[in-house]
C-alpha cells in the first residue's frame, strides 16, 4: 500500500463523517446559508476537535464571503478547504538527520499516548531506510515499560539499550547515546515515561533528559518528538505548549488515527503554537505510520464529498 | 482537575453577575460564554447544545419573569443541569458474598488507563477486606502480562495469567475456576485496549462478556478525551452494556468535559476517577460536588472527607485541645505543614475551598520539597523561640538562618505565615462550621499578603559583575546567532 493510500485510509472515517453531513445540508439545488446552516456546519467542524477559535473562523468565513446566497457543496467546501490549507501551511518536515554522527530522536508524550508503539514504528521506518537504530529504554517508571520496548526491538531487529533496575532516565539516555556512538549507528531514539504535563518535576526531568543527551552531541536531540493521542481534545494543546517548554519538541507523532477520533487539535496547535504535524499513526502494525501532508491532510477530509459532485 | 471549566465558567459566570437585571438579552450574551467555556472544555457538541437549551429554557422563563437576585438563580439552574448530567451516582461495585466470586471486567481503548486503574480497583478491594485476583487479559500489547505481575507484587496480590494462551476468552475462564481454588472472592479482568471500531476485537469482548458474564463491567475513559468520547463510549455500551465509567488522568489540566458527554450518552454511573500515577490515588466520584467545584463554590464535603482520612484522628484532636487554649506553636504549624505535605494533598485541598480556585494556580508552582526547606528552619530553633516567636531577634534570626542554611529573610518570611496561621487557627478554636468557613476566608487573605507558601524566592547563584553579565551576555548572543546560521 503506498503512503498517501494509506494516509487515506486512515483518514477515512474523518472524511466520511466531514462529508455524510455536509452533503446532507446541501439539497441539490443549492442551500440558504443562514443561522441554521451555519449552525449545522459550526456542528461538523466542532467535532473534528479543532477547537473553538478555528472553528468560528471558519465559520465565520463562510458567513463572511456566502451569506444570504444559496450556494453549491463545491463553494462551501472550497472555502473550507482553503482556509484549513492556510491554517495548517507549513513546510513538509521529515526528519533533520545529523550531518554526521548518529541521530538522535527523544520522544515525549503523556501517560498512554501511545509513545512506545510510535518509537517501534518509527524504528521499523528507519530499517526499512537501511539505517541502524538503537532503542534507549528511558521509560524506567511505568511497571514492565522497558520489557515493553525490548519486545518490540527484538521484534524488529534492533538494539535497545536498558539500564540497570531503578536507574535514571536520564543515565539510560546518555548511555544509549553513547553506545550508538561507539556502535556507529545511524539513528538512537529514546523512549521518556509518560508524564502529564502539570507535574513539575517529571517536566524538569525531562529537561534533564535532553541536557544528558548533549553531554556526547551539543546539538542533539536533532528531534523531540511529542506523542499525541488523535482522541485528545483540547488539552493537547496544553500538552504541546508545556512539552515544547520543557523538552523543545520540533514536531508531533499523531498516533491512534484509525479510529472515528479526528485529531482536529493539531489545527489548534498549529495556530497556536506552531508546533507541526511529522507523522501519522494509522494502524496497530509496525509499518502503520505515513509522512504527514497538511495539504493531502486537508485534501482527503473532503475527497469524498467532492467526487460525489 | 476541572479546574480550567471551573475558570472559564467562574469568569463567564462573573460577566453574568453584576449586570443589574437579567434580561433576556444580556443572558443570552452570558450563556453564550457558558456553551464555549463547555466547549473549550470538550464537552460534545451536541451535550453541551443539550445542556444549554435546557438551561436557556429554564433560565430565560422563570428568572426573568420573577426577577428574584438573577445570577443566583442563573447558577442555580447551571449547576443544577450540570448535577443532572453527570448524576446519579452508584459507588458500589456490587460485590456479591465472600463466598462467591464476583467478577469485575475492564475495557477501554488504547492508553485510556485500564490496567493502572485495575492496580487501583484491587488496592481499594484488598483494603476492603477481599481477596482480589488480577486477571491479565490483554495478550494484545507487548509486555503487559508483566506489567500486571508488577503491579501484583507491589500490592500483594495473586495475579493470574497465561503466556501459552492466544485467546483472552480460555485465559479469563480458566482465571475464574482458578479463583475459586485460591479463594479469591473479586476476579479483576484486565481486557486489551482496542478501537470501538474494531469489529473483531469488539467481538471478542462480547465473547468474554457471554461465557465469564461478569457481574459489572466498566469503561475506562481518559480525562482528555474530546469529542470522539461519545463514539467510543456509545460503541463499547452498544456491545457490552456497561455498568460503570472510570474517568483517568483527571489530575492533570485536562478539563474533563468528557466526564458530562460519557453520562450524557451512555447513561451509567461515573464511579471512580483516577487522580494520580499512584495505586491509592483512585476516588468516588461526585457529581454534585464536581459541579460545585465546576462553578467555583469549593467543595467543602469532600474537604472534610479527604483531611479525615488522611490526618491522623488523635493528633486533630491533641490540636483541638490547644487550639481551644488559644495556643498554637510553631511545632503545631510544623505537624500540620507536615500533614499537608503528602505529595499531592495540598493541591487537592487548595481546590476544595471555597474561593481558592485562584490560589490553586499558584500552588500548581509550588513544589512540595521545598517544604523541607520550612521545617530545616523551624528545626534550626530553640524550644523557646518555638512557643514565642517574638523572641526572635536579628541574632537570632541569622543564627537560624546559619543553622537551616538559608537567608534570614526566609526566616522572617516563615514567622509571617506562622502568624498569619495562627492567627486562624486560634480564633477557630470553639466555634462552629460555618464560622470556620468564614475564616477560612481571612486566612487566605492572611497567607495572600505575608505568606508566600512555598513561594520563596529563587536562588539567583552569585552576584555576577557588571563585566561577567556582559561576558555572558555576549556568549548566549553568539550561542543564539549559531543556532540561527544553523537553520
Amino acid at each position: 500500500m503506498g503512503l498517501f493510500d494509506r494516509i487515506k485510509k486512515g483518514l477515512k472515517k474523518t472524511s466520511q463523517v466531514l462529508n455524510t453531513d455536509v452533503r446532507d445540508l446541501f439539497k441539490s439545488e443549492g442551500r440558504l446559508i443562514d443561522e441554521d446552516f451555519l449552525d449545522e456546519l459550526r456542528a461538523i467542524l466542532f467535532k473534528t476537535d479543532m477547537g473553538y477559535d478555528p472553528a468560528e473562523e471558519l465559520v465565520s468565513e463562510v458567513a463572511k464571503g456566502m451569506r444570504g446566497r444559496v450556494v453549491q457543496m463545491q463553494e462551501v467546501i472550497d472555502v473550507l478547504k482553503s482556509k484549513l490549507k492556510e491554517l495548517m501551511a507549513q513546510d513538509e518536515s521529515p526528519i533533520r538527520f545529523a550531518d554526521s554522527g548518529p541521530t538522535i530522536i527523544m520522544v515525549c508524550g503523556v501517560n498512554g499516548a501511545g509513545k512506545t508503539t510510535s518509537i517501534a514504528k518509527l524504528a521499523c521506518m528507519f530499517r526499512g531506510q537501511d539505517k541502524s537504530v538503537v532503542l534507549g529504554a528511558g521509560d524506567t517508571f511505568r511497571a514492565a515499560a522497558v520489557e515493553q520496548l525490548g519486545i518490540w526491538a527484538d521484534r524488529l531487529g534492533v538494539e535497545c539499550i536498558k539500564g540497570p533496575e531503578g536507574s535514571h532516565p536520564a543515565t539510560v539516555a546518555y548511555q544509549a547515546v553513547e553506545h550508538a556512538i561507539k556502535s556507529n549507528a545511524d539513528v538512537c531514539i529514546v523512549d521518556t515515561a509518560g508524564r502529564l504535563q502539570t507535574q513539575k518535576n517529571l517536566m524538569t526531568e525531562l529537561t534533564k533528559i535532553r541536557d544528558s543527551i548533549r553531554k556526547q552531541i551539543p546539538d542533539a536531540p536533532h528531534e523531540v518528538l511529542l506523542v499525541l493521542d488523535a482522541t485528545t481534545g483540547q488539552n493537547g494543546i496544553s500538552q504541546a505548549n508545556n512539552f515544547a517548554d520543557a523538552a523543545g519538541c520540533t514536531g508531533i507523532v499523531l498516533a491512534k488515527l484509525d479510529g472515528t477520533a479526528k485529531g482536529g487539535v493539531v489545527v489548534a496547535i498549529r495556530q497556536q503554537i506552531g508546533l507541526p504535524v511529522k507523522y501519522v499513526g494509522v494502524g496497530e502494525q509496525h509499518e502503520d505510520l505515513v509522512l504527514f501532508n497538511p495539504d493531502n491532510f486537508v485534501d482527503e477530509m473532503f475527497d469524498d464529498a467532492l467526487a460525489a459532485n | 482537575m476541572f479546574e480550567s471549566l471551573q475558570d472559564g465558567l467562574s469568569s463567564a459566570l462573573k460577566s453574568l453577575s453584576g449586570q443589574g437585571k437579567l434580561t433576556e438579552a444580556n443572558m443570552r450574551e452570558g450563556l453564550k460564554l457558558v456553551e464555549r467555556s463547555l466547549l473549550e472544555a470538550d464537552v460534545s457538541f451536541e451535550v453541551a447544545r443539550y445542556f444549554m437549551k435546557n438551561v436557556t429554557e429554564k433560565a430565560v422563563g422563570e428568572t426573568v419573569l420573577k426577577s428574584l437576585k438573577p445570577q443566583q438563580q442563573v447558577v442555580g439552574i447551571v449547576y443544577q443541569e450540570l448535577c443532572d448530567l453527570m448524576g446519579p451516582v452508584d459507588h458500589s461495585l456490587h460485590l456479591k458474598g465472600k463466598n462467591d466470586v464476583t467478577v469485575l471486567m475492564l475495557c477501554g481503548l488504547q492508553g485510556a488507563g485500564k490496567t493502572t486503574t485495575v492496580g487501583k480497583l484491587g488496592k481499594m478491594l484488598k483494603a476492603g477486606q477481599r481477596n482480589p485476583l488480577l486477571v491479565a487479559a490483554d495478550l494484545q500489547r507487548p509486555a503487559a502480562i508483566d506489567q500486571l505481575h508488577v503491579l501484583g507484587e507491589q500490592l500483594g496480590l495473586p495475579v493470574y495469567s497465561d503466556r501459552e494462551e492466544k485467546d483472552p476468552v480460555k485465559v479469563c475462564n480458566a482465571a475464574i475456576k482458578e479463583a475459586k481454588k485460591l479463594g479469591a472472592d473479586v476476579v479483576i479482568l484486565d481486557t486489551a485496549g482496542r478501537l470501538h471500531i474494531d469489529e473483531e476485537l469488539m467481538g471478542q469482548l462480547e465473547r468474554i462478556d457471554k461465557q465469564c458474564s461478569p457481574e459489572q463491567i466498566y469503561l475506562t475513559v481518559d480525562a482528555m478525551t474530546g469529542q470522539d468520547a461519545v463514539n467510543s463510549a456509545k460503541a463499547f455500551n452498544d456491545a457490552l452494556e456497561i455498568d460503570g465509567v472510570i474517568m483517568t488522568k483527571l489530575d492533570g489540566d485536562a478539563r474533563g468535559g468528557a466526564a458530562l458527554s460519557v453520562k450524557h450518552v451512555t447513561g451509567v454511573p461515573i464511579k471512580f476517577m483516577g487522580t494520580g500515577e499512584k495505586l491509592e490515588a483512585l476516588e468516588p466520584f461526585h457529581p454534585d460536588r464536581m459541579a460545585q467545584r465546576i462553578l467555583g463554590q469549593g467543595d467543602i464535603l469532600t474537604l472534610f472527607e479527604t483531611a479525615q482520612k488522611e490526618f491522623d484522628q488523635e493528633q486533630m484532636l491533641a490540636q483541638e485541645e490547644k487550639l481551644k487554649k488559644g495556643e498554637f506553636t510553631l511545632d503545631d504549624f510544623r505537624k500540620q505543614m507536615s500533614m499537608i505535605a503528602k505529595p499531592g494533598l495540598m493541591q487537592k485541598m487548595m481546590g476544595m475551598m471555597p474561593g481558592m480556585g485562584q490560589m490553586r494556580e499558584a500552588m500548581n508552582d509550588f513544589d512540595e520539597s521545598e517544604m523541607k526547606g520550612l521545617f530545616g528552619i523551624i528545626d534550626s530553633m530553640t524550644p523557646a523561640e518555638k512557643a514565642n516567636t517574638k523572641l526572635i531577634d536579628q541574632s537570632r534570626r541569622r543564627r537560624i538562618a546559619a543553622g537551616a542554611g538559608c537567608e534570614p529573610h526566609q526566616v522572617n518570611e516563615l514567622i509571617k505565615q506562622y502568624d498569619a496561621m495562627a492567627q486562624v487557627m486560634t480564633a477557630m478554636a470553639g466555634k462552629g462550621m460555618r464560622d470556620r468557613m468564614k475564616m477560612m476566608g481571612e486566612l487566605q487573605g492572611g497567607l495572600a499578603q505575608g505568606g508566600t507558601l512555598g513561594k520563596q524566592k529563587q536562588h539567583t547563584g552569585k552576584r555576577l559583575s557588571n563585566a561577567q553579565k556582559k561576558n555572558m551576555r555576549k556568549a548566549r548572543q553568539e550561542a543564539l546567532k549559531k543556532k540561527r546560521k544553523k537553520r
